[in-house]
């Protein structure tokens, strides 16, 4: 049985478990099992993936769907490797939710959803034809929709769901569109055949952008990010894991499907909406983060950062491909795919810490934590790790990824367009600026959450969360070590892919000594995650065994130095607020249009000072509120016709059927 | 095909628009009814022409059925309803009878526009007959649309249906139950509106449909 059948089967056992799951839903007592043959399936799929990563591409037609045109499924390299994300991040998330699903208050509404959200996802990377992906795309969206919804009678949820549907549904009609200019020319839905047809410069371009929209509005692209902050924190934690780890992987999957694969030969203008959109949103999503205090918004804020770096090395494999730069392109893309990667672990691991944190004090404000590294340490340990490799510190894998993007970020003077020359350079700065607010951000989300001491008597009561939900953060985390320490196993994996698309590849890394990996042949720079990582624990090790030997083992426990101010209460610890405000003022007074108020009383009356503070998403007020408010307004007009006379009824259907003979009688 | 089948069957057509403009004249409703019956004949005759042109014996039904129901049978159960209603005797204010025209001018030059380049591969017969069609079906709409009157209104229908069957029946192939079924759909409408003018009637004192929309209610 080939990989592509056994997925197949795979998608067919996960829409029988959610069919179950809708019958015996209700009952909490369903949610373990469910979860746990969730988990049976997505391993098993993951471990087909991995083995079918180097394999040629292989393609199943099957009699379901539409009658006469059925379905076509087709599993090349770069479907393989984004299986391996899609089904890696469910199964960490199933294990994951055997235990914290134990708590959830309506698993009927959870339940039947969180399969048929596994195999849509599983469907739209399979896809071999563009009306199965936008089956599988649809089906994806509804599915997390419901997810989201799970908890509806929260206000909030219920405009995050809101938001979400129309912008999902946004999203679909651009590659809707996109996939019908592209078959119009192809002359079927089929991708073989779409990708023999080579569109017009003319269709491409549009199609290009169509995508850039669709598949960017589902991944969290800057301007069209809006709906994600919203809806990822809506839904429960292992699905907010799964949203913000898997599904935006699977819109950049759409994206590279269709600009890298379908629409044949690059323009080189391609790369710039491609480029400017990933920077803008690595610098706007992490300056959101930075401000945020709800932990889960934090984390869905730095998912649209991370989009953008992914975006950003995206767009540079463009540019490399269009310029007949393949060992460029190639460094790029890989960037690209390693960072989805990557960005599946360790944001799967920092929601799985939020959701234990929430499910320990019941709170989502980080204002209103703290001390929790004593109450909860492995999972702290856990989110630690993930915080330092989404800080893309050495050694662990988010460095890996990010300083490939770099590197290719670096080969961009050899681009012959002047355009290119000035924009990539500037992309990079973004780039840097959003890496060192990242580790800013998450600082701040690590320091305030769990060191110090608790602020509130939810964070005092805290408690380590179950079992499985710590079995799960600690492969995750286990895994972003090892894909840290050797990158290169990691690279020469999605090595097929990189080939596939842009026709080189980065040079093979797994002979070379030591695990060093180079990004290109004869580059001067390389990076060993080994050796630095050896380092990194000799040096930490060593030095703590070198002061313990000094100093004496025995802990001494004394007042920390407070300062001079010798107030004692939780509440006059360093806040997540104070230690944004720097930056805050620097950066977000401008582009965040961020503004503090202070009420301070008059000297003598008893009322409390209050400081105020706002902030404002650029997108929203600059495009979302001005639609929203247009649409009001063309609704408001149009509400007229709902109360006109029959005889104006009757003239308004005669003036249009005439209006419509005379375009007819004028066109030839 | 001779020519002297065409002539005469875009003569017989090109009655049935000229009946359309008598109708768009008229202001008073039995000389209005009297021009539908006279249109309908018309159009039993066209119908029984082409029954011959084509030697198609089927259309002979359809043209009996056009010249039975519409020209006698409708006309004069409508001639009862006005005369029930009590008004047979009421002069319809109709807003500019020379604009209505030109406009009806305008909206068969418009539909020989539109028909006769895109059907340029069929024969002369069908293509004159179809843009006929059509100019009857405008100027039956334009009729419900410029009239206010109930009655005026159903007669434009008519009229409008009139133009349907002259197309149906101008192509060649169009089996017997297609028109018999659109006759018959018109028979069934002529009966609901018409017991609906009663009720109207009883309701509001009137036949204008401008008083339908004091049953809404929302103060027009």
């Amino acid at each position: 049985m080939s990989a592509l059948v056994f997925i197949a089967w795979s998608i067919a056992a996960l829409t029988g478990i959610a069919l179950l799951a809708a019958v015996a839903g209700r009952d909490i007592r369903a949610s373990a099992p469910v979860y746990g043959a969730c988990l049976a399936v997505s391993a098993a799929a993951c471990i087909a993936a991995l083995a079918a990563l180097p394999a040629g591409p292989v393609a199943l037609h099957l009699p379901l769907g539409l009658p006469g045109i059925g379905t076509d499924l087709r599993l090349d390299a770069l479907s393989a490797a984004f299986l391996v994300i899609v089904d890696l991040g469910a199964a960490a998330a199933s294990l994951y939710a055997i235990g914290y699903g134990a708590h959830e208050p309506a698993p009927g509404r959870v339940l039947p959803f969180y399969p048929a959200f596994l195999a849509a996802m599983n469907l739209v990377v399979i896809a071999g034809d563009a009306y199965s992906f936008l089956f599988g795309w649809e089906a994806m969206s509804l599915a997390s929709w419901a997810l989201v919804m799970a908890h509806h009678r929260e206000e909030a949820n219920a405009r995050a769901g809101y938001i979400y549907l129309v912008m999902a549904s946004f999203g679909t009609l651009a590659l809707l569109l996109g996939f019908g200019l592209l078959a119009q020319g192809a002359g079927g839905f089929d991708f073989a055949a779409i990708a023999a047809a080579h569109p017009t410069a003319g269709t491409a371009s549009v199609v290009l952008l169509l995508v850039l929209i669709g598949a960017g509005s589902k991944a969290g692209l800057a301007p069209l990010h809006v709906w994600l902050p919203l809806a990822h924190p809506a839904a429960p934690s292992h699905v907010s894991a799964l949203m913000s780890g898997v599904m935006t992987k699977v819109a950049i999957y759409g994206f590279i499907r269709i600009a890298f694969d379908l629409l044949g030969p690059a323009l080189w203008w391609w790369s710039m909406p491609v480029l400017v959109a990933g920077a803008l949103t690595a610098a706007l999503g992490v300056l959101h983060a930075l401000m945020e205090r709800d932990l889960k918004r934090l984390l869905a804020y730095s998912t649209i950062e991370n989009i953008g770096i992914i975006f950003l090395a995206l767009g540079l494999a463009l540019a490399f491909r269009a310029n007949a730069m393949p060992a460029a392109a190639a460094l790029a893309l890989t960037a690209a795919l390693f960072h989805a990667f990557n960005h599946m672990l360790f944001k799967s691991v920092l929601f799985f810490g939020a959701g234990a944190v929430l499910g320990a004090t019941g709170e989502r404000d980080i204002e209103r934590l703290g001390g929790l590294i004593h109450r909860m340490p492995v999972s702290s340990a856990c989110f630690l790790l993930a915080s330092v490799a989404i800080a893309a510190l050495p050694p662990l894998n988010g460095f890996a990824s990010e300083w490939l993007a770099f590197q290719a970020i670096f080969v961009s003077p050899a681009l012959p367009q002047w355009g290119l020359k000035l924009l990539v350079p500037a992309a990079g700065t973004l780039l840097a600026l959003a890496a060192a607010l990242v580790a800013a951000c998450f600082v701040r989300a690590f320091g305030i959450l769990y060191l110090g001491r608790p602020r509130t008597a939810a964070a005092e009561g805290a408690h380590e969360t179950d079992r499985f939900s710590l079995a799960a953060m600690i492969i995750l985390s286990a895994l972003c070590v090892a894909a840290g320490l050797f990158p290169g196993v990691v690279i020469d994996a999605l090595a097929p892919a990189v080939r596939l698309l842009t026709g080189g590849a980065m040079p093979v890394q797994g002979r070379s000594a030591w695990h060093t990996i180079t990004p290109m042949a004869g580059a001067s720079g390389s990076y060993n995650g080994l050796m630095i990582g050896l380092f990194v624990a000799l040096v930490t090790f060593g030095s703590a065994a070198l002061i313990h030997a000094l100093a004496g083992r025995r802990t001494r426990r004394s007042r920390p130095w407070d300062c001079g101010y010798p107030n004692p209460a939780a509440t006059a610890q360093y806040t997540a607020a104070s230690l944004s405000q720097p930056i805050r003022r620097v950066f977000a007074a401008i582009v965040l249009r961020s503004r503090e108020v202070v009420d301070m009383p008059a000297p003598g009356t008893l009322r409390a000072a209050s400081v105020t503070k706002t902030i404002h998403d650029p997108a929203w007020d600059a495009i979302f509120a001005p639609l929203t408010a247009a649409v009001g307004r063309v609704a408001g007009r149009l509400n007229q016709f709902q109360f006109l006379t029959i005889g104006q009824y009757l003239g308004l259907i005669f003036a249009l059927l005439v209006l419509l003979l005379i375009v007819v009688g004028v066109m030839p | 095909m001779h020519s002297l089948t065409f002539d005469i069957a875009h003569m017989l057509s090109g009655g049935l628009v000229l009946a359309s403009f008598l109708m768009l004249y008229q202001d008073r409703l039995p000389s209005l009814i009297n021009m539908l019956a006279l249109q309908a004949a018309v159009l039993g005759l066209s119908v029984g022409w082409q029954a011959i042109a084509q030697d198609a014996p089927h259309l002979w039904i359809t043209a009996a059925l056009a010249i039975g129901f519409k020209a006698i049978a409708i006309p004069m159960a409508l001639r009862r309803i006005i005369v029930k209603l009590d008004i047979h005797r009421e002069i319809e204010t109709v807003g500019g009878i020379g604009r209505t025209m030109l406009a009806g001018i305008a909206l068969v030059a418009l539909a020989l526009q539109v028909v006769l380049p895109v059907t340029s591969a069929s024969d002369a017969l069908a293509r004159e007959d179809i843009a006929l069609a059509l100019s009857v079906v405008l100027l039956g709409m334009l009729m419900m649309v410029t009239r206010r009157n109930a009655v005026s209104q159903i007669i434009g229908f008519m009229s409008l249906e009139n133009g349907i069957i002259l197309a149906a029946t101008g192509a060649r192939g169009m089996p017997l139950v297609v028109e018999i079924s659109v006759a018959f759909s018109v028979l069934i409408a002529f009966i609901v509106v018409g017991i609906f003018l009663f009720r109207i009637r009883e309701r509001f004192d009137t036949v204008d449909v401008t008083a339908l929309d004091r049953l809404r209610g929302d103060g027009t």
